[in-house]
């Protein structure tokens, strides 16, 4: 059997059994990824020569019983926002072009440093994450692995397409309003949010920094986990980590969830959704009250604000974040230098920011002046703080709320560029888990009748990552579709 | 200047590098520029680099809790940084993370007050807040600012503790500004945050209004004695300007050391869009860290001046004078606690050495106490060679700077023995005490050249047989010459 079939965990197997060496497993990457990255565009730049070198050098250590990593060998896509020395690191974003950042995220000091893993190249995304589709790609846009003529979802796109369509087992993505989730439902695998807060954001590009998390993307729950417990956890170099226990997810996974009690927000099913989603959905929570779970009725009174709440503070504190890209001390100026620095910084950011970028920072900035602040971000934020409010009236009454993670599924590329209202409403079901804070878990659940993957999504309470992964990993068993290698062709409906 | 100070309104915002933290406010990087090549002292944070995140400095809010109890402020008990956003080539992440008291923001502490002696009554100046906020970097030109082809940015001081302290609109006067300034100065000097005698450690930017008229601020002063001219440039064209019958505009203006030259008017006021830092949670400040903060707190100077002239029985301005610089008395207190004989004479006279010759010596030769080789013993053994009649006073004095430089006026008696003096000034000095002393052996001069040895007799006395008895006598003749004594 090719590699490309296999799970994470069971590859880390093979390579710890020595059934396979890690150098195989790089190359064979490689070759899957050569194979099939023409049609799909998961990846922004590859490290094929520094891959190899470091499953080598790896192999040399195994062989002499020298390491000990949890995920050793272990091939990874790393979105392309997410600091590893030396390398790359361009967010999506010709302002970033041949950037590369002098330090590793502290993520990547813990996924590959010390636990083994290898990063095989950057995956492409919307330019500083603004986007669902990853469409607004400086390097071009990445192609959904179930139809090609269609978005993988985003901003984690390249993320979501490498894993789904067999280029690595593993990816990193980050989540700012559905980024990691969108993706994932598109693409038909797995990607979970973690509480703001449970890993750093330490050379994790900002792009609205109290809203931002990493989070790993997998092709099942078990790797999801795996991944988690390694880069969760307090960092003294991010003060918003908290500092309290990693629970071992992955031990949790088989607990039976019977007589845990399962959240259903009306609000979350409303206008909007696709029928065949509702359907599905409502289908997979079924299935888990056939394996004991209770269910209840929730209400979420203000989420109907969810959206504008949602793009304010994103937009505001972008405006600020991206304030540094000015070209005077990394990435690339405007070959135009006449005037004072104030008409350079300008010029070099209109040529070298997308259109998105352009909108979103000239909006947030717009809503933080003066005059404007109080009407717009001060109102935002007292909103966000309803809408925690209704969750945390909600976990009063269950251990997770279940709902879909996306209203449709992936549409198709250029279908809402010039809609971009449309596209933001894409995000009402992922963004108010990211304006409470909370975490968030899609998993594929079924296919819609254009046989494209369905998002189920399992939102969690503060720092409950492991309640969430245990409804999604009995899920994930009952339904067995998380095998499925998609296509990789046009589909022409 | 004819101003009448009750017309003229002046607001400090006086920022005050903390030079005696060793790291940035934000990272873990050395703060100490001064002596380092540029961009050594850097990294990912305080070069704003993507994906870097700032981590306070818990020393700094101890820092700040420090000068917030000296200056009376409320200290919050619980705050939050702001970003202050602006595009500028010293500020790499494109805003400066500050505080802000609008906005659901609050200072680190608010209100506090500074007590000044003016006209030798006493004022106090009120304070707004003090807050926390990062440093940009450093730019350097070739030559001046206008002139220079290039600007080179120096990061090394990016990131580092600034501490501003505002004060309110009461200061009346340039003389107040500077006094108020002086006291500041001395009250962070005893706090022990920074030393602002170091270049860089200080700017100032300063509301000025005449009374009914909109204000100007002034920006970019960047030292002490800056601050007195520049005030006094902006009252008098304010003055001159409403005289013409002009409105004043509100405005911000520049300092460039000699004029103020206008930056923007209130319609091109900046704005920072101020709001929350949110790669940082908010900080509680607990009452215990307070008290235990108080606890260690140095004396602060007004409570020194009271103290000293009660333990040592000075005058109310000797004790002033000495508290003046903290290094300086506690030089003092050292030196008069080591001696248990020491009475209120010796009090009074080991403070004045200190003060009218070892003071003037320092600031002769611009260098600071704790730079030379003086310790407090030498004042005791000076004072007790005088007592003892080993030497005069007057030769004493021709001694402090080989004292400085570690050598006790014991040591020197011994080593030169009789040598002689041959200091033609001090010579004259003793010849004209001689003379002022002895009005009969002069009369007699008059009659017998002769008795001039006498005098010459008597100086050998004075100086216990020091003088150079050749040089005494040329002296002593050209004296009695020029008294048309002797021919
Ligand atoms: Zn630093």
């Amino acid at each position: 059997m090719e590699i490309y079939n296999y799970m994470g965990y069971e590859l880390i197997e093979k390579i710890r059994s020595k059934e396979i060496t890690i150098q195989e497993v790089i190359q064979q990457t490689y070759e899957r990824i050569e194979e099939t990255e023409e049609l799909l565009h998961s990846f922004v730049y590859l490290s094929k020569e520094r891959a190899l070198k470091r499953a080598k050098n790896l192999d040399a250590q195994l062989k002499n019983g020298k390491t000990t990593g949890k995920v050793l060998g272990l091939p990874i896509g790393v979105k392309d926002l997410i600091c590893i020395k030396d390398s790359p690191t361009t967010c999506g974003s010709k302002i970033l072009e041949e950037y590369r950042p002098p330090y590793n995220a502290t993520v990547i000091d813990y996924l590959i440093e010390r636990e083994g893993a290898i990063s095989v190249g950057r995956t492409n995304m919307d330019e500083f994450a603004m986007g669902s589709s990853t469409e607004n790609s400086s390097y071009g846009p990445t192609y959904n692995p179930w139809d090609l003529e269609r978005v993988p979802g985003g901003s984690s796109g390249g993320s979501s397409s490498c894993v789904a369509s067999g280029q690595t087992p593993i990816s990193l993505g980050s989540d700012t309003g559905g980024s990691i989730r969108c993706p994932a439902a598109y693409c038909g695998i797995v990607g979970i949010k973690p509480t703001y807060g449970r890993v750093s954001r330490y050379g994790l590009v900002s792009y609205a920094n109290s809203l931002d998390q990493i989070g790993p993307l997998g092709r099942c729950v078990y790797d999801v986990a795996l991944i988690l417990e390694i880069i969760a956890g307090y960092d003294p170099l991010d003060s918003t980590t908290v500092d309290i226990g990693v629970d071992e997810y992955t031990k949790e996974l088989n607990r039976s969830i019977e007589k845990k009690t399962l959240g259903i927000p009306k609000e979350f099913f409303g206008e909007g959704l696709q029928k065949d989603v509702k359907e599905k959905v409502k289908k997979s929570i079924n299935k888990l009250e056939g394996l004991g779970a209770n269910v209840v009725d929730l209400s979420f009174p203000h989420l109907e604000y969810t959206i504008p709440t949602y793009y304010l503070i994103a937009m505001s504190e972008a405006s600020s974040n991206l304030e540094r890209y000015d070209g005077l001390r990394y990435g690339k100026m405007s070959d135009d230098l006449k005037g004072d620095v104030y008409e350079v910084f300008s010029r070099t950011r209109g040529e070298r920011f997308g259109s998105e970028v352009r909108r979103r920072i000239i909006l947030g900035t717009y809503t933080l002046s003066a005059g404007y602040y109080d009407m717009f971000y001060i109102k935002a934020l007292k909103v966000r703080t309803l809408i925690k409010k209704d969750f945390q009236n909600a976990f009063e009454q269950c251990d997770a709320i279940v709902c879909p993670t996306m209203p449709t599924t992936a549409f198709k590329i250029g279908e809402l560029v010039d809609d971009p209202l449309q596209m933001y409403l894409m995000d009402v079901l992922t963004c108010p888990v990211n304006l409470a804070g909370l975490p968030g878990l899609s998993i594929p659940c079924d296919y819609d009748n254009k046989g494209l993957p369905i998002g189920f999504q399992i939102i969690g309470n503060y720092f409950d990552e492991k309640t969430i992964l245990n409804i999604g990993y009995q899920l994930e068993q009952e339904l067995n579709i998380y095998r499925k290698i998609p296509p990789l062709t046009i589909r022409g409906n | 200047m004819s101003d009448t100070p009750q017309d003229v309104i002046i607001g400090l915002e006086v920022h005050i590098q903390l030079a005696n933290l060793k790291t940035k406010l934000f990272c873990s990087c050395s703060s100490d520029y001064r002596s380092a090549e540029p961009n050594t002292h850097v990294c990912p944070i305080c070069l704003g680099l993507p994906g870097s995140l700032p981590v306070i400095n818990k020393k700094s809010i101890e820092f700040a809790t420090r000068l917030a109890l000296a200056l009376n402020c409320k200290i919050n008990p619980k705050f939050w940084f702001f970003r202050k956003n602006y595009f500028y080539v010293d500020l790499p992440k494109g805003y400066q993370i500050s505080q802000y008291n609008k906005a659901g923001g609050k200072a680190f502490a608010d209100g506090g007050k500074v007590t000044i002696k003016i006209n030798s009554s006493k004022k106090e100046i009120l304070l707004n807040r003090i807050h926390l906020e990062e440093d940009p970097a450093r730019l350097v030109h070739k030559g001046s600012i206008r002139t220079s082809p290039y600007t080179l940015v120096d990061y090394n001081r990016s990131g580092i503790t600034l501490i501003e302290t505002v004060t309110e609109p009461v200061l009346s006067s340039p003389a107040e500004a500077r006094e108020f300034l002086n006291q500041l100065k001395l009250i962070v000097q005893y706090t022990g945050i920074s030393d602002l005698s170091l270049e860089g450690t200080l700017r100032v930017d300063a509301n000025i209004s005449i009374k009914g008229h909109p204000r100007a601020e002034v920006k970019n002063i960047t030292s002490f004695k800056e601050v007195e001219s520049a005030l006094i440039y902006e009252i008098t064209r304010q003055k001159h300007e409403i005289k013409k019958g002009k409105e004043i505009m509100q405005e911000t203006r520049h300092w460039d050391g000699r004029v103020t030259i206008p930056l923007r008017t209130k319609e091109f006021e900046k704005d920072y869009r101020y709001f929350p830092e949110q790669d940082l949670v908010p900080i509680v400040i607990k009452k215990e860290f307070i008290d235990e903060i108080k606890d260690y707190l140095p004396e602060m100077p007004n409570e020194r001046v009271l103290r000293l002239q009660k333990q040592y029985m000075l005058s109310e301005f000797d004790a002033e004078n000495l508290i003046l610089d903290k290094y300086i008395a506690d030089f003092y207190e050292n030196g008069v606690n080591k001696d248990p004989t020491f009475g209120p004479d010796e009090y009074k006279l080991y403070c004045n050495w200190l003060m009218n010759n070892i003071v003037g010596w320092l600031n002769e030769n611009n260098k600071k106490i704790d730079e030379t080789k003086l310790k407090p013993s030498h004042i005791i053994d000076l004072i007790s060679n005088i007592k003892k009649g080993n030497i005069t006073t007057k030769i004493a004095k021709t001694l402090i700077g080989d004292m400085m430089k570690g050598n006790s006026i014991s040591k020197m008696i011994k080593d030169k023995g009789k040598k002689r003096i041959s200091e033609e000034t001090i010579i004259e000095e003793y010849s004209r005490e001689v003379i002022d002393e002895n009005p009969r052996i002069i009369e007699d001069c008059r009659k017998n050249p002769k008795a001039i040895e006498a005098l010459i007799g008597r100086v050998m006395g004075k100086t216990k047989g020091q003088a150079d008895p050749k040089i005494t006598r040329k002296i002593m003749i050209i004296l009695l010459r020029n008294m048309r004594i002797i021919d």
